[in-house]
């Protein structure tokens, strides 16, 4: 790897596994968005998972095994930034909690922890003053704040204050925009009913306002509720919010069918 | 109460689909929710006192063994006396023991969830007591033949349909359907069952070293009739509720109503220290504080301790998004909702309930109006820990967060594998949707899964930028 040409922090991009396997464009909207804000971008190839699978099940050496590999692949970055309030959120509250005790770890995962975040809230917290949006997104959206992301990492305004710049963007809000989804990770196959029951709830407030787009900041959330209301054949587009600030929210949105080919 | 969580998932199921209950949760949950909001909004300093709360309750649990002695003497210094139960076994003989001795025929009960954890009403009537339940939620429940199924609302799974012919089925017709009506039938065939009371048995939500106190919150009244009118005045609490003076209840008091009803204070707080003295009016010949373990000094030993700070608002509950789509009821047991799902296991065994603690999507919601700030997220993945180590986890789960695990360290076979799992799903897909796909009916049943588009990030990625 070579040394960054600009003066700007290297940042190191976490590519979550929900983004790299099902929505690509969501990394590259990361990238741009952090480019644009003064950054350089490297994507380590040796990383995989956050571990929070294993932490959230109970398995704490597993959750360390894969928290190892991330310290190792990220540590020397000046940020970890990543497009996903859970999986940040895993790294900057759940490693230090992870290696307790654990005189070589811990050190280097606090190191870790204090330098990672979540993509929206980097942007605007960290970045603020060398963000400008310059995007254009015609429509009405409404906004679910993931629970990891409002409740872990205190994400409420910043994505809504970067989205207020998108030209023609009208941004509406739910009832109830703070109340968990029904994701919940693996916990939306083993109580899949209950799941049902809580996004049914979700998109019931989506579709009482009107919007005609669904925006949030967690991969997870976003599948499980465009899922939804891809199934109850509801007319709503959903994107990752950074999807519609890098300007990349022109192809389908999650779970969408292709544009025809030419 | 046998405790049947472990049927969480059919019972869970069965609560989704049952019109009336899914009527009485949604109006309940609006009405809890939205009334603290706006008792939260009104105090400013609400955060402070959540924090000063916090840590009064961490130096009280530090000492625990100081105050409880403290709260002993008090107690016996003003004419009373302490009991100490071990389990509920024991804190069911001591009860019975006292009831007995009196002669008991009829025991009148303020709402008491101790009480509900001891399993003490079938104890009594056993033994040819007449209980009474005087809480009105408590009385609906009682003549459904069913638990609470949450802990400050316990008939809140109850349509006004349901109680109006419980009423009539119990009371005899006509049959009532307006509230104030339905409110003065109980009123006047509960205010016989206080005048005829032997023994009057009530919860206590604080109890004060420094007087010997007990202090009650109800909004009903029934609480104050419940203890004044019978001989003898029981209180039935777990050792953790014990607080150093007045002052330190005040401020639980203020943090209660809000968090619990969102009053900014109950309709009637009642302190009570010790029998009738000769010259007051009212009140008992006897005053007994049943101390019920039951696991909790287990709990105060060990990485759960942070569970003793609940002082029992029920705000967890009221905003746990699991709870509002199941209800108290499929929890199985005494407790239900968040605080429910780490003290159920933590009190009957972890094998015993074994969904509580995972079913939960940890999003937080609960520890962000707990108003003693306990880290219930946290408490439930520990839960899961333990579950783990002691291999109550399914042999399938494990088996597969071992597999998970082994390929997740390997990068190389990792990103393969999702290369190839990114063309598959692509492949299958139709208009950019999975709509079934084998072994993940979790997921298909009810929802579309999105498709991927048949390359990976990191495919793209360095195909797009070389190794850099």
């Amino acid at each position: 790897m070579t040394p960054s040409p600009t003066a700007g922090p290297r940042v190191g991009l976490f590519a979550t596994c929900l983004m790299n396997l099902f929505r690509p464009n969501v990394g590259f909207s990361a990238v741009k968005l952090l480019e644009d804000a003064g950054c350089s971008v490297e994507v380590p190839a040796s990383q995989t998972c956050c571990g929070q699978p294993g932490y959230n099940s109970g398995d704490y050496d597993a959750a360390r095994a894969l928290a190892r590999q991330v310290i190792e692949a990220f540590e020397h970055f000046d940020y970890v930034v990543g497009p996903s309030g859970s999986c940040m959120a895993t790294i900057r509250h759940d490693y230090p909690a992870l290696f307790a005790g654990d005189a070589q770890w811990l050190p280097r995962a606090e190191a870790l922890s204090r330098k990672s975040f979540e993509l929206l809230s980097f942007l605007a917290d960290v970045r603020g003053a060398a963000v400008t949006v310059d995007a254009r997104y015609a429509g009405t959206a409404t906004y679910h704040d993931s629970c990891s992301g409002l409740r872990g990492l205190g994400i409420k305004g910043q994505p809504r204050a970067l989205l207020g710049e998108v030209d023609g963007l009208k941004v509406k809000e739910m009832e109830d925009s703070e109340v968990c989804c029904g994701f919940g990770g693996t916990f939306c196959v083993k109580y899949p009913e209950i799941s049902e029951k809580m996004v049914d709830d979700k998109v019931r407030n989506i579709l009482a306002t009107g919007a005609d787009t669904l925006l949030g900041g967690d991969l997870g959330c976003l599948m499980n509720i465009a899922g939804r209301l891809k199934r109850i054949n509801a007319p709503v587009k959903v994107y990752h919010a950074a999807e519609v600030l890098a300007g990349f929210a022109d192809g389908p949105g999650l779970a969408d069918a292709p544009k025809e080919s030419r | 109460m046998e405790i049947r969580s472990n049927e969480f998932k059919e019972r869970s199921v069965f609560a989704i689909h049952d019109a009336n209950l899914q009527t009485a949760l949604g109006r309940a949950r609006y009405g809890f929710v939205g009334k603290r909001a706006l008792q939260v909004a009104e105090l400013p300093e609400f955060e402070q006192l959540r924090e000063e709360a916090k840590n009064l309750k961490n130096h009280v649990l530090d000492h625990l063994d100081h105050y409880l002695e403290r709260y002993e003497q008090a107690v016996t210094a003003a004419g009373g006396r302490v009991h100490w139960a071990r389990d509920a076994a024991e804190a069911r003989e001591i009860i019975l023991g006292i009831c007995k001795r009196v002669g008991a025929r009829t025991v009148t009960k303020g709402k008491s969830m101790v009480s509900e954890e001891i399993d003490l009403n079938d104890a009594l009537i056993e033994h040819g007591m007449e209980v009474v339940e005087t809480d009105l939620g408590e009385y609906i429940i009682q003549l459904a033949h069913e638990p609470p199924s949450h802990i400050i609302a316990p008939a809140v799974h109850k349509t006004k349909d349901q109680v109006s012919d419980l009423f009539e089925a119990a009371h005899g017709g006509p049959r009532k359907t307006q509230i104030p009506e339905l409110v003065d039938e109980a009123r006047r065939v509960l205010r016989d069952k206080y005048f005829r009371a032997d023994v009057g048995i009530t919860g206590g939500n604080f109890l004060v070293a420094e007087t010997g106190s007990s202090i009650i919150v109800t909004n009903e009244g029934n609480g104050d009739l419940t203890q004044t009118l019978a001989k003898v005045h029981i209180v039935t609490s777990g050792i953790e509720r014990v607080v150093p003076t007045l002052d330190d209840a005040t401020l639980f008091l203020r943090l209660l109503a809000r968090s619990a009803t969102g009053q900014e204070t109950e309709t009637y707080t009642t302190i009570s220290t010790g029998p009738r003295r000769a010259d007051d009016l009212d009140g008992p010949e006897e005053y007994h504080v049943v101390l019920v373990d039951n696991g909790r000094s287990k709990m105060l030993a060990g990485r759960f301790r942070d569970m003793l700070r609940c002082i029992r608002c029920g705000a967890c509950m009221n905003h746990c998004p699991v709870y509002g789509a199941v209800g108290g009821h499929a929890y199985g047991w005494v407790y239900p909702g968040p605080m429910g799902s780490v003290l159920t296991p933590l009190i009957k065994g972890l094998d015993a309930a074994y969904d509580l603690p995972n079913a939960c999507t940890l999003n937080g919601r609960c520890q962000s109006v707990c108003p003693v700030k306990i880290p219930l997220p946290e408490l439930l993945r520990e839960l899961r820990h333990l579950q783990h180590q002691q291999n109550i986890t399914p042999v399938m789960q494990k088996r597969a967060l071992g597999v998970w695990r082994w390929v997740a360290t390997r990068p190389k076979l990792y990103h393969a594998l999702e290369q190839i799992a990114a063309r598959a799903l692509s492949g299958i897909a139709r208009r950019g949707r999975i709509r079934r796909l084998p072994f993940a009916g979790g997921w298909t049943d009810s929802r579309d899964l999105p498709a991927p588009t048949g390359r990976t990030f990191l495919e793209l990625w360095q195909g797009k930028r070389g190794q850099q």
